[in-house]
């Protein structure tokens, strides 16, 4: 039972420009045919989502209306959870917790066109070793990345705080402490996304053309200028794209959490807890810590509706900025 | 949050009981020549060892039977455990503590043994009383016992003598306890005499019984914890973190209180007599650690507490899961245990513990077994413990007082034991 999300990547995939061929009129007779080959090659893909991605996704709408047995057995209780949710604290806290991480995680993308912007020069050397170097965060485990940064940030004993202590600094407890918890997970999330924002847009970068640079350069326009009136303007598809799938990701931050902030009676032993706990993370304590299962189902409910929303939003308002050359 | 389970789960369970019961008609073995492999499920990585042991000694004597001992760290046993169970994938036989007997009982989950005790002339009483009791719900046994534990306190001798503080020994006191913290906190090393952590069984539980206050009434329908006697057991926690004689919260989630007691941040330790086989092999605390009885409040007291090995409900092999059991519960299993892992259940069998495990005192943890308390359970105890985590986490930052945050938990925890 996982809070899934479907189809936005893939509407976003269609905002990415791509030669559209010129529909070519083809005979009435075939079209029937044709139909039925696009179908079944569709098939094995559309069968998977199905089976894994929209099937669980109506069963959590129903189990959202059903309150759970300690050992499964469920029974309807109509809106009761739902009721229960608007009243409840701690799901506001972890939304607002959500909203914060998702805002301060879209700083990340200005960083990765910078980089990006960097590593496109002409005849600079080891472009794919650095593309490397920085994509490395984004194929490593989860799990072992927030093992290590959890080192990396203990208050006692962790290398950052050595290093400021070199220079007379007391670092605090950067995971357990409520003030700076959020901005240290923000850090780690954002540095793990790094590699593959840069990637996309180093690749949208080197699909504009030289040439509009060399007329901008022969009109007196220096680099700050081709930035901003060549290089951003035609990288916004890219940047929607980006920015749509750090929203979703963001918002359905669970692992960081899971891994450095604790989880269970650990989680409730870390002061700093209610300041980092996210929405997913409440779903995941609910559905099988305290085994509130149709509660559980209820608030990742809430959180589809919530991302259905903001995507929806984004959708709506990239026709203001987002060029298709 | 806890809501009372209502009639539609009370169906499925009134159902599950009856196929159980259905099944519990044909127990004898099954034909001997049938290979089976039973899951057997452990939470302590230091006793998958000596778990093996037992289970390759049982399989010498029943071929057909082989036992896969499946480890889930502790963090995540109760709740892979209950996952599985809800999904039908529960392990044959498993470890059960207090917290959870009477929940798993009463839903039918575990198999009740009282039948088969009778029919192989199982002798109940070379197990301490209390922990058959512990694991007899509505006048059924449901585990067998395996080993008992009590509480005690570790201490480093290389801190005491650095310090110059008497070892502790018996008949120690509270105030002889708060004048060592006090030597042995020293900030500029960065070393505490103590962690304050947010457990009851071996930290909260034990001072509130010694200062004579308690977790919850003799018939568990009341919470105990607005009991002024109770709160001054917390107060000794807080304080101790009040006056930097323990880390705070902070510090122990960055880096837990054990692994402060194995880099010597820690002068002392609460802990159980489970930690012999850790501290027996950790490299720093093998040489430089002892165990002694826990200080007296206003009376002596530690929690006693002890697991059982229980049987699934919906295991494919009932008869030789509970062959298996039987088995664990015996006087050579009982052997084995006590060279390599806590103290024994069966009596008469724990001078193999004393002798495994000479280098430390652990005689402190079996004299204390005549002021034990049995360790505070209910029918839904992991709800309410639940609750004393989040009410007392308040309490030890210093974000809420300790009567107010303890008079908070009692209101939640009566309210959730009125539900049971």
């Amino acid at each position: 039972m996982t809070a899934t999300v479907t189809g936005t990547a893939d509407d976003v995939r269609t905002a990415v420009p791509a030669p559209v061929p010129a529909r070519r009129r083809r005979r009435w007779r075939h079209r029937g045919a044709e139909a039925a080959w696009a179908y079944l090659l569709i098939a094995p893909t559309g069968l998977g989502l199905a089976v894994f991605y929209l099937w669980p996704v109506l069963q959590t709408g129903y189990f959202s209306f059903t309150e759970w047995g300690p050992f499964g057995g469920h029974e309807w209780v109509g809106l009761d959870n739902y009721r229960t949710l608007a009243a409840d604290d701690e799901v506001l806290t972890a939304l607002r917790n959500t909203v914060a991480y998702t805002l301060l995680g879209l700083l990340g993308i200005p960083l990765a066109v910078m980089f990006a912007a960097l590593l496109n020069r002409p005849r600079l050397r080891g472009v794919s070793a650095y593309r490397a170097l920085f994509f490395l965060p984004v194929v490593t485990m989860p799990v072992a990345v927030a093992m290590v940064w959890r080192w990396l940030y203990n208050g006692d004993y962790g290398l950052i705080n050595y290093v400021l202590s070199l220079v007379g600094v007391e670092g605090p407890h950067w995971i357990a402490d409520p003030a700076t918890a959020l901005y240290a997970l923000v850090a780690v999330g954002i540095w793990t996304s790094l590699g593959y924002n840069i990637v996309i847009f180093l690749a949208g970068m080197q699909a504009i053309p030289r040439e509009y640079y060399e007329a901008a350069a022969i009109d007196g326009a220096g680099a700050l200028a081709q930035f901003r009136r060549i290089t951003l303007p035609l990288l916004s598809p890219s940047l929607f794209f980006v920015s749509v799938l750090s929203v979703i990701g963001s918002l359905q931050l669970f692992d960081l959490v899971y891994v450095m902030g604790g989880s269970g009676q650990s989680a409730r032993a870390n002061p700093a807890f209610p300041r980092i706990q996210t929405v997913v993370h409440l779903f995941y304590d609910k559905a099988f810590y305290t085994n509130d299962r149709g509660y559980a189902a209820a608030i990742v409910m809430a959180l589809l509706v919530l991302i259905v929303t903001l995507t929806a939003i984004q959708f709506r308002l990239q026709k203001r900025w987002v060029h298709y050359g | 949050m806890w809501k009372a389970v209502r009639v539609g789960a009370a169906a499925v369970l009134a159902a599950a009981l009856a196929v159980t019961a259905a099944g519990c008609g044909s127990d004898e073995p099954a034909a001997s020549d049938e290979k089976v492999t039973l899951s057997y499920a452990v939470w302590d990585k230091n006793q998958v060892p000596v778990m093996e042991e037992i289970a390759a000694a049982f399989t010498k004597d029943h071929p057909n039977i082989t036992i896969n001992v499946q480890l889930t760290p502790w963090a995540d046993y109760w709740t892979k455990l209950r996952a599985a169970v809800t999904g039908g994938a529960a392990p044959d036989v498993f470890w059960m503590n207090g917290p959870n007997i009477q929940l798993y009982a009463d839903n039918g989950v575990i198999m009740p043994l009282s039948d088969k005790i009778d029919r192989a002339k199982v002798d109940l009483t070379v197990y301490p009383k209390a922990l058959v009791d512990l694991y007899t719900f509505e006048g059924k046994v449901y585990g067998l016992p395996k080993d008992f534990d009590t509480v005690g306190v570790w201490y480093n001798k290389e801190l005491f003598d650095a310090a110059g503080v008497k070892y502790p020994a018996d008949g120690w006191t509270w105030a002889d306890f708060k004048a060592a913290a006090a030597k042995l906190t020293n900030p500029a090393k960065g070393v505490y005499a103590v962690g304050a952590n947010l457990a009851g069984q071996e930290y909260y539980y034990n001072t509130i019984y010694q200062a004579g206050g308690n977790v919850i009434s003799a018939d568990g329908k009341k919470s105990g914890f607005d009991d002024p006697a109770t709160i001054e057991g917390l107060r000794f926690w807080t304080d101790l973190i009040k006056n930097k004689q323990s880390p705070d919260l902070k510090t122990m989630t960055d880096t837990a209180p054990l692994q402060l007691f194995e880099s010597g941040k820690l002068a002392m330790y609460w802990g159980g007599s489970w930690n012999v086989s850790e501290f027996g092999k950790n490299e720093y605390t093998k040489t430089r650690v002892d165990a002694a009885p826990l200080p007296t409040g206003v009376k002596q007291a530690t929690i006693i507490h002890g697991l059982a090995n229980v049987v699934s409900a919906k295991t494919k092999a009932p008869a030789q899961a509970w062959e298996f059991v039987k088995f664990l519960g015996s006087k050579p299993a009982a052997d084995i245990l006590g060279k390599k892992g806590p103290i024994p259940a069966y009596t008469g069998t724990q001078d193999a513990w004393l002798a495994a495990n000479s280098q430390f005192k652990g005689k402190v943890f079996l004299d204390a077994v005549s002021y034990a308390v049995p360790y505070p359970v209910s029918r839904n105890t992991a709800a309410w413990n639940d609750e004393e985590f989040k009410q007392l986490t308040k309490a030890y930052t210093g974000e809420v007082g300790v009567e107010a945050a303890a008079k908070e938990l009692a209101t939640q925890m009566n309210a959730l034991l009125a539900k049971e």
